[in-house]
């Protein structure tokens, strides 16, 4: 496995949830009532039989429950870390209706997939080999998603990659207080052991290798490629020294040391969860001041609202309804100034400066087109590939999942994305009814 | 009966068969009566009496000794010992009840006493009473160990060996004699009259149930393990109260038998002595509670008892005994023409669906989901509810789930009558 640096910066971050101990995962999976048609599993984007699991872990049965989880969600085990539970299966959970605390569904799925990865239970199997072969382009959640339950169902499976560590975003842009990179490395290769996954790792699809190219090879594409690189902006002082992309910049702490002694102010521009994450960081990482930077109002902001009272908790600070103007600085940022606006979001015709030695921007990402050129029929809109309910794009045999296709969601969406592409092209390869006409192979 | 004036304090004492104690909380006897010290501090706690552990033949005890029952979480529901009789020397356990009485007059110190022969009885009654025993409890409950030797539960379960024992202790005693009672009978009643024709003063039931409390799955041996074997041990704990409450209000309701009852099974709060009380006991014995947790529960049974009275306006605790007895009644008298349909308060209900499926697989199929998937109450059919309680018992919302009674213009009719008097039943429900 690749071999991060141990004095990156994100080892320093240790887990806002702590892991359970066997009895706290007992006590917990006690109080479940074990609901009928639950509303925590309509809750999950991947289905997983929660309540199920929970049962399992109540009677020692771990591997039962780990079973469970990975059998509806293979990536499980950073799910369970990583989703925002409090608006998924906890916020849906019934003890809420009865105001009493509802069951900590995301540390009862860790305790039973981290069970799962030390012991290291093996659950799957790749199907007996169809002969046919399918083309993922991306490695993050979707792909690994879909790698894997195409191979469950006998398909061969070729990642191509274009970073050179498996994971995608699980591996490089996930808040270190909730999973290390290291993690998710571990991740991608636990779900990799099912066996037949070739992977190509620094290739660029559609420049260093054509669509032509995968198209003979494989009989179906899946197109998981995730977003872009983050959006800047253009304003005057945009050259200084001192700005970054914050999925760049999270990316960089994460898998290296990063020296942020000299920053005393920090500046985040944005009003979503990757802002959220990155003012978060950057207090954890030690500097002193930081603002959120943002045009609407606490209220108007599309980060989850439990991220960002956490982050006040952190010692967050924020500059509401502003509209960055221009950076100010002598060669090295030292300030962004905004704009105040109005109820109306217009300029008010006030302005101020948010002191800034550090800016990093988190107002989304670039989205790729690159492909519907190269593949007829595929449709772009948004940003986004355009797919059906079944993650089929315009072209046949060409599918989409995860980021590239619902516009930027969370992990547990891409696994859910992922596996159900992998089993539509399971039909569609097939030709069985359904399935979007029968692969011209 | 005497009403409770307001303002006045309900009076906790009480009266087993000429036993007074000042309340009608008991020590069992058992490991929390095993010595002196440990009454003492019982006594301070606030109980009013304690049964000394079996003084008797010379024994030697095992290790491990107990086992337990542990159910989603909670530790120790059911319990169960292979422990038999006090090991102590005989004259220890003399001496030390002789300065308990001194040092508590007022508290009640019984002396449980298990015996073989006729001289060994008198003997050991006489120098019993000498230390001071209050009363004197004969046991012929333990259903392990002892009863290999031929005493506890053999003589208990045999009525004939039971009434001669019984004489012999009452014809030495000078203070009262209460009997010990095993559950491990088919009918109690035969087994209580015993110790009355015997001349007993009061019996006290139940003791331990013959019990095997679990298996070592991993090693494929009995629990509580003795190297690689075990032996069936005597089951108590919360679980066994509806068996000690059934046999306890078997006897009360039985009208030849005329003695008090020290009720003794799974009594771990106020709300199971006030459940003994009202099926008849002058007194209740908790061991279980107190090896798990300590004297120290007693304070709370007080102060619940004592305001249960104030709320029901008892005056002491004669006027609450025995107050449940005349609702136990054989089957064939129930009015079959009583009906109760369930209704689910949509307002409470937080939408689980836990009495759905209890329903429809252990019971009559008659709760669906609503049809609209969005709404998450149940939906209770009427037509086909029988009022079987299943759905109210799983629900997990206090007060969500109410069984109601439909007024369907029957006259009360049992089955008794119907089959005596041709008395008109309802239309069956929930049968297809």
């Amino acid at each position: 496995m690749t071999k991060l640096p141990d004095d990156r910066s994100e080892v320093g971050f240790t887990d806002y949830k702590p892991a359970y101990s066997q009895v706290q995962a007992a006590a917990e999976a006690n109080r479940c009532f074990y609901c009928v048609d639950a509303p925590c599993i309509a809750h999950c984007p991947t289905a997983i039989n929660i309540p199920e699991f929970i049962r399992k872990i109540s009677t020692a049965n771990v591997e039962g429950a780990a079973r469970t989880i990975f059998s509806s969600n293979i990536l499980g085990m950073s799910c369970a870390r990583v989703c925002p539970v409090e608006v998924l299966c906890v916020g849906a959970c019934v003890y809420n209706e009865l105001d009493a605390p509802p069951i900590e569904i995301g540390k009862l799925q860790r305790y039973a997939t981290d069970a799962a990865f030390a012991a290291g239970w093996e659950f799957f199997a790749a199907g007996p080999d169809t002969g046919k072969s399918v083309g993922l382009i991306g490695g993050g959640p979707a792909a690994l998603a879909a790698a894997h339950e195409l191979r469950r169902l006998g398909h061969a499976v070729t990642i191509y990659d274009a970073g050179g560590l498996l994971g995608g975003l699980n591996t490089t842009g996930v808040a270190p207080y909730k999973m290390r990179a290291d993690q998710a490395l571990v991740e991608a290769e636990w779900v990799l052991k099912i066996g037949g996954v070739e992977v190509v790792q620094d290739v660029q699809v559609g420049r260093e290798l054509g669509f032509d190219e995968l198209q003979r090879k494989h009989q179906a594409l899946v197109i998981a490629v995730g977003l872009g690189e983050d959006r800047l902006l253009p304003l005057p002082g945009a050259g200084l020294a001192g700005i970054h992309g914050a999925v760049a910049f999270i990316r960089e702490f994460k898998l290296n040391p990063v020296d942020l002694r000299g920053v005393r102010h920090a500046a985040v521009l944005g009003g979503g969860n990757t802002a959220i994450d990155a003012v978060r960081e950057l207090l954890g990482l030690g500097v002193p001041e930081v603002t959120m930077v943002y045009r609407g109002s606490e209220a108007q902001m599309s980060g989850y609202a439990h991220e960002w009272k956490a982050a006040k908790v952190d010692g967050a600070r924020a500059a509401w309804r502003a509209q960055p103007l221009e950076y100010v600085g002598d060669g090295h940022v030292a300030a962004v100034r905004c704009a105040r606006l109005g109820e109306d979001r217009r300029p008010s015709g006030e302005s101020f400066e948010v002191p800034a030695d550090l800016v990093l921007l988190a107002i989304g990402q670039a989205r790729l087109g690159v492909f519907a050129a190269a593949l007829p029929g595929l449709e772009v809109a948004d940003g986004r590939v355009v797919v059906d309910a079944e993650g089929a794009t315009g072209c046949p045999g060409v599918y989409a999942a995860g980021d590239c296709a619902n516009g930027g969601k969370e992990v547990v969406n891409a696994a859910a994305e992922g596996k159900r592409a992998a089993q539509a092209i399971d039909r569609y390869l097939a030709g069985a009814p359904g399935a979007r006409g029968v692969a011209n192979v | 009966m005497s009403r409770l004036a307001p303002g006045i304090a309900p009076d906790l004492r009480s009266n087993t068969g000429g036993i007074i104690t000042p309340n009608p909380f008991w020590l069992a006897s058992a490991p929390p009566t095993n010595s002196g010290g440990q009454i003492s501090r019982a006594f301070e706690a606030g109980w009013g009496g304690a049964v000394w552990k079996t003084l008797g033949s010379p024994i030697q005890n095992v290790s491990s000794r107990f086992g337990a029952v542990h159910y989603k979480g909670t530790r120790a529901i059911g319990f169960n010992n292979i422990e038999l009789i006090t090991d102590r020397p005989l004259e220890v356990n003399l001496r030390e009840i002789y300065e308990v009485k001194k040092r508590y007059p007022k508290h009640g110190v019984i002396v449980s006493l298990m015996v073989e022969t006729r001289d060994e009885w008198k003997d050991l009654i006489k120098r019993s009473i000498d230390a001071g025993a209050d009363g004197l409890e004969l046991n012929f409950g333990c259903p392990h160990g002892m009863c290999e030797r031929g005493m506890g539960s053999a003589v208990g379960q045999e009525p004939a060996l039971n009434e001669r024992i019984t004489a012999w202790a009452v014809e030495y005693s000078t203070v009262p004699v209460l009997v010990k009672l095993t559950p491990n009978v088919d009918e109690i009643g035969p087994h209580g009259l015993a110790a009355q024709a015997g001349g007993a003063h009061g019996v006290s039931l139940i003791n331990t149930i013959k019990s095997i409390i679990g298996v070592d799955i991993e090693r494929k041996v009995l629990e509580p393990r003795v190297g690689g074997l075990s032996t069936n041990g005597g089951y108590c704990g919360p679980a066994v109260k509806p068996i000690a409450l059934h046999m306890v209000a078997s006897l009360a309701r039985e009208e030849r038998f005329t003695l008090p009852i020290s009720g003794i099974g799974g009594v771990s709060n106020w709300r199971d002595a006030v459940e003994f009380i009202l099926l008849g006991c002058s007194s209740v014995q908790v061991c279980t509670e107190v090896m798990l947790r300590g004297y120290r529960v007693v304070e709370d049974m007080i102060e619940g008892l004592t305001q249960y009275m104030r709320d029901h306006g008892y005056a002491n605790l004669d006027a609450m005994r025995g107050q449940a007895v005349p609702s136990y009644s054989e089957w064939g008298e129930l009015n079959l023409n009583y009906e109760t349909i369930a209704k689910i308060d949509a307002s409470k209900c937080i939408g689980c669906q836990a009495c759905v499926v209890a329903c429809h697989d252990g019971a009559h199929q008659c709760i669906h989901p609503d049809t609209n998937k969005a709404v998450r109450v149940p939906v209770v059919d009427e037509s086909e509810c029988v009022g079987c309680n299943l759905c109210q018992i799983v629900c997990p919302v206090p007060d969500c789930i109410s069984m109601v009674e439909v007024p369907n213009g029957l006259r009360p009719a049992s089955w008794n009558q119907h089959v005596n008097e041709g008395a008109l039943l309802r239309a069956k429900k929930g049968v297809h």
